[in-house]
């Protein structure tokens, strides 16, 4: 009997909704749960211990929250996150040399494609290759100094890119600038062109100039995504990573925080200290999202109704 | 509309002209030297200037040095390999969670949703701390198969164009398809599958060349040479050969022509996929 009705509801709509959820929810789940959610897990409890990657459980030493305390202490740990204002700085010029060059693309200029696509190209290379284009780029003699060279600068006062502690970072974010600026402007064209386009011919109609078109129309049109990426930005210099990584190696004062756990981990293999070091970041990032999130909710929110109320009386007759 | 010629307007033509001119040049002045130099010999190489121009465009002795010495022709195999698989199981994947997703009100629906958006929070780069544990238990590293199974693991802007892609396809469709008798594994296959293909498209080439990209995992997890991906098969060069660099260019231009190839036919879907991707948030 209830065999009959377990087959009965199996065919009805409700129970085919739940065998389809079942089956096609299983894979991403158990894919989410062994590569994302069971190491991050893992992270909390091994940030107690002291261990190697091969440490049998048995063996591992329980020391409390003295990773923590590690972190904080030591020179190398904490203390790199200065770094990541190097790259703050980096990220928010690009945010504005793309918006720049974004404003310039989304009107009609001659070729305009063909510079979208040269400046577009770098975010599409691997980041191993940049590594070996920059240190190509950067090494004495070579790209950069022979081009300052043909300028007219002195061979002599032109600084080690990669060793000379007064330049070396911003050579790094340089190279970050120069991946991904053309990213930020095609995504910041992509919103532009979004913006309705009989704005701008009201606009030249009535005469305005394209200083006031980009203060008065492109901007607030597109003011969320803009915010957005600032604030993707500061998170995203905390957790700054690949120019050092694959360029000089973290050496001569460049190492980011996540440099430094890599090798902690992975050579040093103190996984203990470099869980502890990753959770702290992650709560660091995660408190930034909470408070971007916030910023949306209560800035944005009066705005965009103000926006829709603005919409709304315009298209009264 | 009539054209003003007044002097700002020349002046702000004459100042865009620059930019464009100015950071193109930047853009690609990187890659263009990189370009001049692999095609130099050993000789020419030592005795002139980074900026001169190479003597023969046709020296493609450092193209094929490259390609044999980092076992190049391997390492596109292996790439390949992983593309093919990562792709078509994520695709699949993803386009079946966001079809529960979006289309079913279960309790855990939004459960499982924020599961997803805070993993996209996690920066890998930390992840692999304890990823690398897990993949050493399961005696996942050093296999192709085992680098594939950690990349088809969660991509959650794809996920996300799926999602977005679903909600403008009716579910009048669904319904209509039900009455008539299919069931719903049916109706994914034969209706929403093919309906997503242009979110699909997107997907694909986003997550492809960033599969193709990804040299951190690869390095971490694929230690034996014959199978390097083509992003790590340029670690070859890192030691004995670390100032060769017309040969180190020629390999790296090597590397990057594919993707080359794939922009030039289809910017128009990068470009969308770049805006489509940053919607989330």
């Amino acid at each position: 009997m209830s065999d009959h009705k377990l087959k009965k509801w199996a065919r009805s709509r409700r129970g085919q909704q739940f065998f389809v959820c079942v089956t096609f929810m299983a894979v991403p789940l158990l894919l989410l749960f062994v590569f994302t959610y069971l190491p991050f897990g893992q992270m909390v409890q091994f940030s107690f211990y002291k261990m190697k990657y091969l440490t049998p459980p048995d063996k591992r030493v329980f020391v409390g929250f003295q990773n923590y305390i590690d972190v904080f202490k030591r020179d190398d740990c904490f203390k790199a996150l200065k770094l990541s204002l190097y790259y703050c700085g980096g990220a928010l010029f690009q945010l504005a040399l793309a918006l720049y060059l974004a404003t310039i693309l989304s009107f009609k200029v001659r070729g305009g494609n063909f510079f979208k696509g040269l400046m577009f190209f770098p975010y599409l290379i691997s980041g191993i290759a940049i590594g070996f284009i920059f240190k190509f780029f950067y090494t004495r003699g070579f790209v950069l100094d022979s081009l300052l060279q043909f300028l007219g600068a002195q061979a002599d006062k032109i600084p080690y890119w990669l060793k000379d502690q007064s330049v070396n970072n911003w050579s790094l974010v340089a190279t970050s600038v120069w991946r991904y600026f053309g990213q930020n402007m095609v995504l910041f064209i992509g919103a532009i062109m979004s913006v309705d386009s009989d704005l701008y011919e009201a606009a030249a109609l009535d005469g305005a100039n394209r200083w006031q078109q980009f203060k008065h129309i492109i901007i607030p049109g597109i003011k969320t995504i803009l915010t957005l990426n600032v604030i993707l930005s500061i998170t995203g210099s905390l957790s700054a990573f690949e120019p050092p990584y694959v360029i000089t190696g973290g050496s001569n004062g460049t190492g980011t925080y996540f440099v430094i756990m890599n090798e902690i981990a992975h050579v040093s293999q103190k996984v203990g200290l470099a869980s502890a070091m990753a959770v702290v970041l992650l709560l660091i990032i995660f408190a930034c999202t909470i408070a971007q999130k916030l910023f949306f909710k209560y800035v944005f929110r009066d705005v965009d109704s103000q926006d829709e109320v603005r919409k709304a009386r315009r298209k009264k007759p | 509309m009539r054209k003003h010629l007044t002097f700002g307007g020349v002046l702000w033509n004459i100042v865009q002209y620059v930019s464009l001119i100015f950071f193109g040049f930047l853009a690609v002045l990187p890659i263009a030297s990189c370009v001049i130099t692999a095609f130099k010999t050993d000789e020419e190489y030592r005795a002139t200037s980074v900026m001169t121009l190479p003597k023969s465009w046709l020296n493609f002795e450092n193209f094929y040095r490259a390609f044999t010495t980092a076992n190049m022709g391997r390492a596109f195999l292996n790439s390949l390999i992983v593309m093919v698989c990562v792709l078509t199981v994520s695709v699949l994947v993803g386009t079946q969670l966001a079809f529960v997703l979006n289309r079913f009100k279960f309790p855990g629906n939004t459960f499982v949703r924020s599961l997803f958006l805070v993993a996209s929070l996690l920066p890998s780069v930390a992840m692999q701390v304890t990823v690398y544990k897990i993949m050493t238990v399961l005696n996942l590293v050093n296999h192709l198969y085992g680098y594939i199974i950690m990349m088809c693991g969660t991509d959650v802007i794809s996920i996300y164009i799926f999602i977005q892609f679903m909600e403008n396809i009716p579910i009048a469709l669904d319904e209509s398809a039900f009455i008539d008798g299919a069931g719903y594994q049916r109706i994914y296959w034969q209706i929403i599958l093919p309906l997503l293909k242009p979110a699909i498209i997107t997907s694909c080439i986003l997550k492809g060349v960033a599969v193709y990209n990804e040299y951190y995992a690869a390095n971490l997890y694929l230690m034996s040479k014959e199978i390097r991906t083509i992003s790590t098969s340029l670690y070859t060069f890192v030691g004995p050969m670390g100032n060769q660099y017309n040969l180190i260019c020629a390999g790296v231009i090597i590397s990057l022509t594919p993707a080359l190839v794939v922009f030039l036919l289809c910017q128009k879907h990068i470009y969308s996929g770049i805006a489509a991707g940053a919607v989330k948030g």
